[in-house]
Order: structure tokens, then C-alpha cells, then sequence
């Protein structure tokens, strides 16, 4: 499933570790992510998963290690940076802008886009208006690709929590990342939305090449959809490889499991 | 009983009908000064909006910026020069604020934010005085305080020209949040931090554009202020007035704004001509916080706030 480009890994974590205090939440994790891979982080509650998309993102900044994209070293750097690079993604708990339409907040994904004097744009007028329309088609076709064309003047704090991270896909998809972030993309579905979610994100995937990394409790949901599954475990990697193996190794076995060391 | 009901909602009505003429400068008046509320809450909702902050030292902000036009003034500097320095100072001082009082509290309780606006508000007083003294000052831009009479009513001059001026800000400002992608990218911030950041927004330029926003409107209102009853420290008190204001309007709504100044300006003036004689005068300086409280009774967030729904 992965593409040609330029070669070596899109994303490269290298030994990172995020302490809060004394408490490493994070502890010398490394981990590729090669263009056009789907890849899956997984491990049990507390594990570190979400901290570690946090220093990807840059809102955590590691102590030790190193963290590169396109092959560049990128560890310190604040997440609108981080988000002008390419890496797009959502969060754990629905980040919408709640007050703003769903158009809006999707067009909100193509700040970074646009350029443009603020006059012209106040005015609307000349190539203000052009540029804002331009930027309308994209996210029109955004729009239609995650079928949801019915609630795009619905204020976003005011759908239901499915339809929300749908918008909040909408938005990072708006940004045309290189790499997609996304935490936790179906928790608190019904079965009937996650096979939705899922189809979405293998679509982005394969329709606009946009590599993914993402964070999931659902294992089926994990072992359908992704190329390569890493699994974390108090803040370490215990397992890296393709679903079928990560499935039956023995150190991911028992984190789930609790089976006794002995 | 019958002599009370009938001086309070008959008499008031026929007064105003008996001379149209006065009703309107009466009108006019409230009109102006509704305005000129209407922009000191604008500099608070527009921070308020963007970072959260309630901003204690708008207020002084107006003091501030009326009291370095007027200093500038005084040494002979030619009104248009005077005007664009004043501004590079309100800019400046929105980039101090980020930089000393904003960035090291980010992420702290409102509350600490707040209190932190209140030591700005007393530093901004004590600087402003240190500077330019702290006598009563007169603040001439050579647009003349006298009056005509257009069919009857009264019109001043300098009053005219503040409401237009206040009128032609706050229509700029509306398109700028609604149509550009600053604007935009303000709302954007107002609803939820960590998503502006993670699609490319960065937090500290739009404090400093807040900010500076906020510190123009701010010379814009201590010129109005200012021209009209002079420069003095009780012109950090109408930032007071402005808290009615926001409750009426809700404090995250630029329309609120707008139209919650217009009401208490225009309902204050109304309420001290006519009905000030019931109760022997000066209505004028409690009716906004009256109005205000039957608001957070009735409806607590404001003519244009967002409803606050509680899931359970």
C-alpha cells in the first residue's frame, strides 16, 4: 500500500521520552512511519499514547530524543509550526470551534493557505474574493467526500458527538496534510459510525496519499484498517509489526491480558 | 395612586410628544454617549472573546492613550503625527503585554489572568501620571465644539463627528472579524485553544493583534472622551459603565456590544430627562446597572451570548 516518493521515512521518532515531574509518561520510544502507511499506536489506558501524538504535534516537547519529518529534525518546534510542516490531526476529546458553523470550521483548516491583504479581504473584492473561493471549492469537495453536505451551516457544538469528529476530519483533512494525527478517530461510536470512520480514513489514505498514524482502542477496528500496529506499554514500545504478529506476540499478550510474570 | 401611575407612564409620553424637536436631541445625545460605551466594551469583548481575559485596565487603556495624544499635543506635534505615534504606542504596549503579563500566565485560571489586568490597570495609571502629569488636560484635535440647528434640533458638532467616526470603526471591525482570515482565525481562538494551535494558528500574534485592536479602539474612544469633557483620570471610570453594557449585550458578542451601548446610552439619557424629576434627578448615573441586573435576572447571558446549556 505505500507509495513512491522520496525516499526514507516520513516521520522518525528516535528514543523520545516526555516527562511531567517525576512521572515519564513517555520513556525512549521510537518509531517510523513510512509515506503512505497506516499505522496504529495502541496499548492499555495510561500507556502514553496520546502524550506521545502530543510531542509529535508539538504541544509536549520531549527531554531526550529526537523527532524528525521529511527527514528534518523538528523536535522543538510549538504546534502551528508543527501544523505549517504538514501534520494535521485531531484530539481525544472533540476540538471544534463550538460557536462557528461546520463550514466555517473546515475553512478554519485553510488558514494556513491563505494569503492576502486584510483590506481586500474585509471588502471582499479582487483577489480576496477569488482566494476565498477557491478555498470554498476545496472544502466543498471535502464536504462531499465525508458526506456531510445536510449540517454544513449547523453550528458544530450543536451535533451529536459522531457527526463532531467527523467535522473535526473535515478540518484537519482541509489543512492537505502529509501526515494525519488522529487520537482516538472512532471512541464513543456506534458500530454503524465506526464502519463509517473507517471507511473515511482508508479513503484519505488511498485517495489522497496522506500517511496516517492513529491511536485506537477498537482492535478490530486496529487490525482491519492498518499496515503496521506499535503497541506502548508504561510509557515503552513493546511491540512494532504488522497486525497479525503484534496480534499473537507474547509482551502484548500480557499487557492486555495481565497475564503473571513470571 | 391613580396621580403616580399617571406621572410615570402618561405624562413622560406627553412630554416627549409636545416637543419632537427635544426628544431628538434628547435622542442624539443618548446616541452619543451609547456610542462611546459601545467602544470601550468593544475593546473588552474583543479581548475577552480572544484570550479569555476580562480585561480590568480597558478602562485606563482609554486614560492612557488620551493622555499620551494630549502630552504629544502639548509639545506642538502636529495632530495627524500625534495620532499615528499615539498608536505605535498602544501597539507597543499590546506587544509588552504579551510579552510580561500574557505568556508567562498561559494556561493559569481566569481569575489569575484577571488579577493580573488589575495590576496593569494601577501600573498603566501611575505610568500614564508619571509621564504627562496628572491635571485635568484639554484635549483639542481643531473640530470645533459649537452647534447647528437642522429643523428645529440641535446638533453639536464635535458630536456628530465622534458618532461617525464610532460608527465607520465599528462597521470595520465587524467586516474584519466576519470576512477575513485573521478574523476568522480570532474566532477561531476564542472557541478552543488547542485546536487554533493544531491547525497552524499561533496564539501569540493573535494576542498582540487583540490587543493592539483593542488599544486603537481605545485612542479612538479617549479621543472622543477626551475632546468632549477632557482628559482627567475619571476617564478610566466609564470603563465601569461598560460592564452594563456587557452584561446586557453578552460579553462575547461584537453586535452585543454595539447595541448594549446604544441601549443604555439612549435609555439613560430618556430616563434622566423624564422621568429624572420623579425621583429628583440623576437616574443617569444608576439606570445602566439597574438595567443590567433585571438582565442577569431575566436573562443572564445577554441579549446576544450564547445560551449556556448544561448537559446532565
Amino acid at each position: 500500500m505505500s507509495r513512491p516518493g522520496p525516499s526514507g521515512p516520513l516521520l522518525e521518532v528516535d528514543g523520545v521520552s516526555v516527562r511531567f515531574g517525576a512521572l515519564i509518561a513517555v520513556n525512549q520510544v521510537s518509531l517510523r512511519v513510512a509515506r503512505g502507511e497506516i499505522v496504529a499506536i495502541i496499548g492499555p489506558n495510561g500507556a502514553g499514547k496520546t502524550t506521545l501524538l502530543n510531542a509529535i504535534s508539538g504541544f509536549y516537547h520531549p527531554y531526550q530524543g529526537r523527532i524528525a519529518f521529511a527527514g528534518k529534525d523538528r523536535t522543538h518546534l510549538s504546534p502551528p509550526d508543527v501544523a505549517a510542516l504538514g501534520i494535521a490531526r485531531t484530539f481525544q476529546n472533540v476540538a471544534l470551534f463550538r460557536g462557528m458553523s461546520v463550514l466555517d470550521n473546515i475553512m478554519t483548516g485553510r488558514l494556513l493557505k491563505m494569503r492576502g491583504s486584510f483590506l481586500l479581504e474585509a471588502l471582499y473584492w479582487g483577489p480576496a474574493k477569488r482566494q476565498e473561493l477557491e478555498h470554498r471549492a476545496f472544502v466543498e469537495r471535502i464536504i462531499d467526500f465525508l458526506e456531510i453536505q445536510a449540517i454544513r451551516k449547523t453550528q458544530a457544538g450543536r451535533l451529536p458527538y459522531g457527526l463532531q469528529k467527523r467535522v473535526e476530519l473535515a478540518r484537519a483533512l482541509a489543512a492537505e496534510p502529509t501526515l494525519l494525527l488522529l487520537d482516538e478517530p472512532m471512541a464513543g461510536m456506534n458500530v454503524e459510525e465506526k464502519e463509517d470512520m473507517c471507511r473515511f480514513i482508508l479513503d484519505v489514505n488511498q485517495e489522497f496519499g496522506t500517511t496516517i498514524a492513529l491511536i485506537e482502542h477498537d482492535m478490530g477496528v486496529v487490525m482491519d484498517i492498518s499496515d503496521r500496529v506499535v503497541v506502548l506499554d508504561y510509557g515503552r514500545k513493546i511491540a512494532d509489526g504488522r497486525p497479525a504478529e503484534v496480534r499473537m506476540d507474547r509482551a502484548v499478550l500480557d499487557a492486555y491480558l495481565g497475564v503473571a510474570h513470571e | 395612586m391613580l396621580d403616580v401611575l399617571q406621572a410615570v407612564f402618561v405624562a413622560p409620553f406627553k412630554d416627549m410628544a409636545g416637543s419632537p424637536a427635544f426628544l431628538v436631541e434628547v435622542l442624539i445625545g443618548g446616541l452619543f454617549a451609547g456610542l462611546m460605551y459601545s467602544l470601550v466594551a468593544l475593546g473588552f469583548v474583543l479581548i475577552f472573546k480572544a484570550s479569555g481575559v476580562f480585561n480590568f485596565a480597558q478602562g485606563v487603556m482609554v486614560l492612557f492613550a488620551a493622555l499620551t495624544l494630549v502630552g504629544l499635543l502639548e509639545r506642538r506635534v502636529p495632530v495627524v503625527l500625534a495620532l499615528a505615534v499615539t498608536t505605535v504606542v498602544m501597539v507597543a504596549l499590546a506587544f509588552a503585554i504579551e510579552r510580561l503579563v500574557l505568556r508567562p500566565l498561559v494556561n493559569q485560571e481566569h481569575i489569575i489572568l484577571f488579577m493580573a489586568t488589575i495590576g496593569l490597570n494601577f501600573f498603566l495609571e501611575g505610568f500614564g501620571e508619571m509621564l504627562w502629569g496628572a491635571n485635568v488636560k484639554k484635549l483639542d484635535i481643531g473640530i470645533p465644539d459649537r452647534s447647528f440647528i437642522v429643523r428645529g434640533v440641535q446638533i453639536n458638532e464635535l458630536e456628530l463627528t465622534a458618532a461617525v467616526t464610532a460608527a465607520v470603526l465599528v462597521t470595520l471591525l465587524a467586516l474584519f472579524f466576519q470576512k477575513t482570515r485573521i478574523g476568522r482565525a480570532l474566532r477561531a481562538v476564542a472557541d478552543d485553544h488547542e485546536a487554533a494551535l493544531s491547525i497552524g494558528i499561533p496564539l501569540k500574534t493573535i494576542w498582540v493583534v487583540v490587543w493592539s485592536i483593542a488599544g486603537v479602539v481605545a485612542i479612538v474612544a479617549g479621543l472622543m472622551w477626551g475632546a468632549k469633557s477632557g482628559v482627567q483620570f475619571s476617564l478610566s471610570l466609564i470603563a465601569l459603565k461598560a460592564l452594563p453594557v456587557l452584561i446586557l449585550g453578552g460579553f462575547e458578542s461584537v453586535p452585543g456590544a454595539i447595541v448594549g451601548g446604544l441601549i443604555i446610552g439612549i435609555g439613560e439619557k430618556l430616563g434622566e430627562v423624564y422621568w429624572g424629576p420623579l425621583v429628583g434627578g440623576a437616574i443617569e448615573n444608576w439606570f445602566a446597572y439597574v438595567l443590567a441586573l433585571a438582565f442577569l435576572l431575566v436573562r443572564p447571558q445577554g441579549l446576544f451570548g450564547e445560551k449556556i446549556i448544561e448537559r446532565v
